[in-house]
């Protein structure tokens, strides 16, 4: 039984089948990679485990609990954060207030009317985001409005907000693009990292097969909508249905 | 201290020497002289300042904070002056009771409107704000002219029952008062040709607005003015991050619709009457503009705004063209009449167009609004003061200055 678990899930755009009966096993404690070329539904997926979307049938199940029809913000409180493709941060806000709105939520839950009380008195959840911060390197830009963040900054921001609430699972669509690659493998050192110190599953979807090799325990691969592969990292490597669909016959 | 930081504790403490001693800093001109039509420290002007800075403090924790902007805020402030008055001619005439009970049926009535119209976001939720101040103002106007008094408004009469007061002295009109000090009562000080009022109803409101202007400062310092602003920076990523939007935002539109009945509640605390007009849409886009005027989003803004607006409506308005020729009559006549022409209709009751003007000027020139622009003037002088020395620091306005 995994942590995580898919099953059936479809999705229509119009004419466009998105997703096409997906079903997944996400073990726990494990990282699980999903690949597949552009279009192929990843975040499509993604968006129907955090209620982004809502699928037009099949069934999602979080920690034995079904997911689907509760709000975004239920999703996220069960435990489940979410890296987006296209970094979603607070830009007029500080890195460091970016960071503490995480740690609120985590410890007071959805809505909490703490009017009275100064943001800088708490002093535990300060300490928390700072602390995440620093293990970013990025604490010497903590004062920085996250609208002025480089790209690379902007996704380790959104990487820390996550991070900081220390999720039961952690889904990351694409976490290095846009990296400078001495980043990148900063992010893999990072990701390993959280994973040896504490209990995470994470579900990644990459483009760099360096990250996925790094990291993945197990991968799927999607295309056009439906998993056409799944196994061990060398499994897939050698599968040729996989280079078909994804790399056109090229050598993985 | 009082629980904020060293910037903060400065500035409520320059907010509260300048409004205590509002009556000697608006009243710098000496009686008689030419120049004092422009004083502003009189009892019924200095009691606008501080009410519709109120009024504004509480717009800017929605507007500013959130983003949504409200058309429709002066119909909370209109609730609050029904339900104050109603509070004195059925209790007492001690002003306490009014303002508390205005604050609380605003309360409610912002409940109420602010569920629904949140609902929508951007100018669909402008809008329905809009049309929920029209309608309680075509209700106050006529449907309800039972309890609102309809065109001519409510004013406590002598045969109101008043249940905690004793009954009135033969001839006597009830006057507004806390705890028998009545809110007319003034004292006024003659040096030299100097004349200062100090009026108690002023002082009343005085305290009050800056108890609110504390409270918004703690408000905007808070985890709940910090989600306030997350709600306008990024609502999805709030979702994503286990937190619910919605009631953060109806709880800020609810505090600024007791500010707005507060406001309302101390404005009848003064004048003791209501009429509809209070709701008309005008005096909803009044505190738009001077919450953008005074500087959205930021702390003393709003409060600057409101005096500003206040000062020219009543300042601007008063001046006509014989005074308009007193002061060009230096020139030669035909100039002298070709200026006062040119300059005519833009005082008296034309200031609405001069407001209009400089309205689009801060608007155009300095977006961060007065603030902004005492911001820049402190640049400058930082600059000046040590010339070639570190370049200042830039003039973007904080978001929470
Ligand atoms: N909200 C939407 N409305 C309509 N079509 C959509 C929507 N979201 C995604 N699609 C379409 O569904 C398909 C799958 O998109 P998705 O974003 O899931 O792909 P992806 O695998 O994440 O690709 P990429 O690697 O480029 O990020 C695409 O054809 C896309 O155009
Ligand atoms: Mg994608």
């Amino acid at each position: 039984m995994g942590i995580l678990e898919v099953s059936g899930v479809n999705k229509r755009f119009g004419g466009l089948q998105a997703l096409g009966d997906v079903n997944l096993d996400i073990v726990e404690n494990t990282i699980h990679a999903i690949i597949g070329p552009n279009g192929a539904g990843k975040s499509t997926l993604l968006n129907c485990l955090i209620g982004k979307l809502d699928p037009d049938t099949g069934s999602v199940m979080f920690d034995g609990k079904p997911v689907l029809g509760l709000a975004p913000h239920q999703i996220n409180q069960m435990g489940i954060s979410r890296v987006f493709q296209t970094p979603e941060i607070f830009a007029e806000l500080t890195v460091l207030e970016n960071v503490v709105i995480p740690c609120f939520a985590k410890r007071d839950g959805p809505f909490r009317m703490h009017a009275y009380e100064s943001v800088f008195h708490e002093n535990e959840l300060m300490d928390k985001a700072e602390s995440i911060l620093r293990d970013l390197n990025m604490h010497m830009k903590k004062e920085m409005h996250a609208g002025a963040l480089s790209r690379g900054d902007k996704r380790r921001l959104e990487m820390a907000m996550c991070l900081v609430q220390e999720p039961k699972l952690l889904l990351l669509d694409e976490p290095t693009a846009g990296m400078a690659r001495a980043d990148t493998n900063n992010t893999i050192d990072l990701l390993k990292e959280i994973k040896e110190k504490r209990d995470i599953t994470m579900v990644v979807i990459e483009h760099d097969m360096h990250v996925v090799f790094s990291l993945a325990e197990k991968i799927s691969v999607l295309a056009q909508g439906s998993i056409i592969a799944e196994g061990l990292p060398q499994d897939i490597k050698g599968n040729p249905k996989v280079q078909e669909a994804y790399l056109g016959g090229a050598q993985l | 201290m009082l629980g904020l930081n060293k910037k903060d504790f400065l500035l409520l403490l320059i907010v509260t020497m300048l409004t205590m001693l509002a009556p000697f800093v608006l009243n710098p001109f000496p009686e008689g002289s030419a120049l004092a039509q422009f004083n502003a420290g009189y009892p019924d002007l200095m009691q606008r300042f501080v009410i519709f800075g109120i009024f504004a403090i509480g717009f800017n924790i929605l507007f500013g904070l959130t983003g949504y902007l409200s058309f429709g805020h002066a119909a909370f402030l209109g609730v609050g002056s029904y339900a104050a008055i109603w509070m004195m001619k059925l209790l007492t005439m001690n002003v306490i009771p009014a303002i508390i009970v205005a604050v609380v049926v605003a309360g409610l009535f912002s409940v109420v409107v602010g569920f629904i119209s949140l609902r929508r976001s951007g100018i669909y939720f402008s809008i329905l704000t809009l049309a929920f101040a029209m309608m309680s103002y075509q209700l106050a106007y006529s449907v309800l002219t039972p309890i609102t008094g309809g065109e001519t408004g409510l004013q406590p009469k002598v045969n109101d029952p008043r249940l905690l007061d004793s009954a009135l002295v033969d001839g006597a009109t009830p006057t507004a008062n806390l705890f028998g000090l009545s809110m007319r009562s003034s004292y006024e000080l003659e040096i030299g040709s100097w004349l200062f009022t100090f009026n108690a109803g002023y002082y009343v409101a005085a305290v009050v607005m800056l108890l609110s202007f504390y409270l918004a400062i703690r408000i905007f310092r808070s985890p709940f003015g910090m989600m306030l602003r997350a709600v306008k920076s990024n609502q999805n990523r709030m979702k994503y991050t286990g937190l619910n939007p919605k009631p953060y935002t109806l709880a800020a539109f609810v505090i600024s619709g007791m500010y707005a009945g507060l406001a309302g509640g101390l404005m009848v605390a003064m004048d003791s009457q209501v009429g509809p007009e209070r709701m008309f849409w005008t005096a909803s886009g009044e505190v738009v503009l001077m919450t953008i005027l005074g500087g959205v989003g930021t702390l003393i803004g709003p409060v600057l705004g409101a005096g500003a607006i206040k000062y020219m409506e009543n300042i601007i308005s008063k001046i006509n063209t014989e005074i308009l020729h007193s002061w060009f009559s230096f020139l030669p006549d035909g100039l002298e009449d070709l200026i006062v022409n040119l300059t005519y209709p833009f005082i008296g009751k034309g200031w609405h167009l001069t407001l209009g003007i400089v309205f689009m000027l801060v608007v155009i020139f300095l977006p961060g609004g007065l603030v902004e622009g005492a911001q820049r003037i402190a640049g400058l002088i930082r600059r000046k003061d040590k010339s070639g020395g570190m370049p200042p620091a830039s003039a973007k306005a904080e978001p929470a200055e």
